[in-house]
């Protein structure tokens, strides 16, 4: 291929990338520019900028016409969320070292099971767990979540760790062993080391998916008091009076950052292999 | 302190197959022992299983008087390196050197002053702070080297740990680890499948087959009397003719299918009757001359490959076997291929076995497992 077939052939991939990128973030980009119109301006023009700029609607949208504000919300919402993705990365990493480690009876089986309800679908199981929760007396308040997460009920996240240990050499525990280390220390001090970019990429996608998770917390959180940021929202389109869209449009582009802050922050424990320079395979 | 090891009829199995049959063995205190064999021949197996990472399914295994069968790899005060390091990535040199340092639960000063010792040691004191991904092979293998022997073991296992280096290196890391053995005067066990470096470093070796020690020696011994065909082609390379013994008025012979005959002296007297034999000669040990007629095996050249000081040559003999000389080379033209020669041996340096390979029948074959000393 001569440089100037490259040439086009680039050109033409990133005419196509950019176009790919402008129609998955236009939608973004009108939120984020519909904060600063008027419900009139929104449904009435087409111009794609406001007439004036003003940040009316992220004040207003916080306080809420409601009984609380967005402050409550925010808080409710990392409180659901934090916990969850802890118990998540320690629970799951935890019984991840177990399958990937230490040999049980039907250890087989009970990984066979394990993966059996990464294909079970949300809704098959959602009538079980709030019969289930409602008997623990756990419906509207966040044991719903955190249980789940300090019992590993996450097989994805498990799975993906044992893969990931099943890549780190045995030698290193072994040396650790003839070291002196228990197993509980060697998979502390050694392979949590090890494992930190499964364990960035689960606690990603668990804030991720909990944070905007709107189905679960729709079933098992009533009270206004406890309602996280999706079910804000949900209940500002819910008002009898008339809807303020860019107040609308003004909290849900806040309640995106703390994700878009955390995916540019942690991403690079996406792209980066596992940290095995110590070894030679 | 020093210990010396003892197995008495190691048995392993995983599920029917069994990897190790009866398997005894002794290592003496501050010994540099090697474990040779061929790939799969149980040797890595033995191994793990006296470091406490494979079950042992019969025997008995002592460090000294002590049993350790059921005892936990890390109360056994075991130092090894692996093939691959297993240096601890997250860590720097000196906390990987202090890593067992602290499990042990020492004073800090006692520590540090331990770690610095075995680094500077193992010249490895300037990349104190450095990760091991900033290092080189040869440094990691140091380093690991290092970390195994700072916790000051009973004993040094080492499971092929040059395995992993170029061919340059691997020569400058086995004279390190046999200085250091020397100068830190600890019991080791050390694997390996390369028989060259296994003379380079060992005091004994042995040999291991299908689970099975085939000889247990000094490199000298097992290199000159191996004590059957199988060593004989392991340890080095060798030429095996088919042939027979003759016993003729109290003095014995070998003679090849050919009709070359030559005196050979110290078969063992329970042999020394007419049988077939198997003839193990070294490349090293054929005198080749051009064929004129005299005594001698017939043979043809088909390849020759000059070396330096040595030239090898590719040989047909008249029987139809293949065989390979090293001559040391001169500076006449090498011998072109296609010249016929003759090959006569150098009896004192042959080894004769039995039909089936299995045994020496010359004297001077020690098979060293004894129990002291």
């Amino acid at each position: 291929m001569t440089n100037r077939q490259k040439e086009i052939r680039s050109t033409v991939m990133y005419i196509i990338l950019v176009a790919v990128g402008v129609v998955m973030l236009f939608p973004v980009f009108w939120m984020f520019l519909a904060c600063f119109k008027t419900n009139n301006e929104i449904f009435g023009s087409l111009k794609l900028l406001p007439s004036s700029w003003s940040f009316e609607a992220f004040a207003k949208g916080w306080q809420t016409t409601g009984t609380f504000t967005y402050t409550r919300y925010f808080s409710n919402t990392f409180l659901l969320v934090v916990p969850t993705v802890i118990f998540t990365i320690v629970s799951c990493s935890l019984v991840a070292y177990g399958f990937a480690r230490f040999e049980f009876k039907s250890k087989n089986v009970l990984f066979m099971v394990l993966i059996t309800t990464l294909m079970l679908p949300n809704s098959v199981i959602i009538i079980p767990r709030y019969a289930l929760f409602n008997k623990l007396h756990w419906l509207d308040s966040y044991l719903t979540y955190w249980v789940p997460a300090i019992f590993a009920c996450y097989p994805f996240f498990v799975f993906m760790m044992v893969q990931f240990l099943r890549g780190i050499p045995k030698d290193l525990d072994e040396s650790a062993y003839m070291d002196g280390c228990t197993s509980f220390r060697c998979f502390v001090q050694i392979l949590v080391p090890l494992l930190k970019p499964a364990i960035f990429s689960a606690a990603l996608f668990q804030f991720l998916w909990t944070w905007n998770d709107f189905f679960n917390t729709n079933i098992y959180i009533n009270s206004n008091s406890k309602f996280p940021m999706s079910l804000a929202l949900r209940m500002s389109i819910d008002t009898t009076s008339s809807i303020q869209w860019n107040q609308i449009m003004a909290m849900g582009l806040v309640s995106i950052l703390p994700l878009i802050i955390l995916f540019f922050a942690g991403q690079r424990y996406f792209v980066e292999g596992i940290a095995t320079t110590g070894m030679k395979n | 302190m020093r210990k010396n090891i003892s197995i008495q009829h190691a048995v392993k199995r995983y599920g029917n197959s069994t990897v190790i049959h009866d398997l005894s063995l002794f290592v003496r205190e501050g010994e540099f022992f090697t474990l040779l064999g061929p790939s799969g021949c149980g040797k890595t197996t033995l191994l793990r299983m006296i470091a406490g990472f494979n079950s042992i399914e019969g025997g008995d295994f002592f460090f000294n008087d002590t049993r350790i069968n059921d005892m936990d790899p890390a109360k056994r005060n075991i130092g090894m390196v692996f093939q691959n390091y297993a240096i601890f990535p997250n860590l720097t040199v000196r906390k990987n050197i202090e890593f067992g340092l602290r499990n042990r639960k020492l004073p800090k000063e006692e520590v540090r002053a331990q770690a610095e010792k075995f680094m500077h040691l193992m010249h490895v004191d300037e990349y104190a702070d450095r990760l091991p991904d900033r290092l080189s092979g040869g440094q990691q293998q140091r380093v690991a080297l290092a970390r195994a022997l700072a916790i000051t073991p009973d004993v040094l296992l080492m499971d092929e740990p040059l395995s992993n280096l170029d061919a340059k290196l691997r020569v400058e890391m086995r004279s390190v680890i046999k200085e250091i053995q020397n100068k830190v005067g600890i019991t080791t066990v050390y694997v390996t499948h390369d028989q060259e470096e296994a003379m380079a470093v060992s005091d004994r070796i042995a040999v291991m087959n299908d689970g099975v020690i085939q000889h247990i020696g000094t490199p000298k011994n097992i290199y000159q009397r191996p004590a059957n065909l199988f060593v004989a082609t392991f340890i080095g390379r060798t030429n095996v003719l088919k042939g027979r013994l003759l016993a003729e008025s109290g003095r014995t012979f070998i003679e090849t299918h050919d009709g070359y005959r030559a005196e050979i002296r110290g078969v063992l007297s329970g042999y020394a009757s007419d049988r077939d034999i198997v003839i193990s000669v070294r490349p090293e040990e054929f005198r080749l001359k051009v064929d004129d007629g005299g005594d001698g095996i017939s043979a043809t050249i088909r390849d020759s490959v000059f070396l330096g000081l040595n030239t090898h040559y590719f040989v047909t003999l008249s029987t139809g076997e293949e065989a390979e000389i090293i001559q040391e080379s001169s500076i006449d033209s090498i011998i072109e291929p296609g010249t016929r020669i003759r090959l006569t041996v150098n009896t004192e340096k042959v080894n004769i076995f039995s039909e089936d390979g299995s045994a020496n029948l010359l004297a001077g074959v020690v098979n060293d497992n004894a129990m002291e000393a």
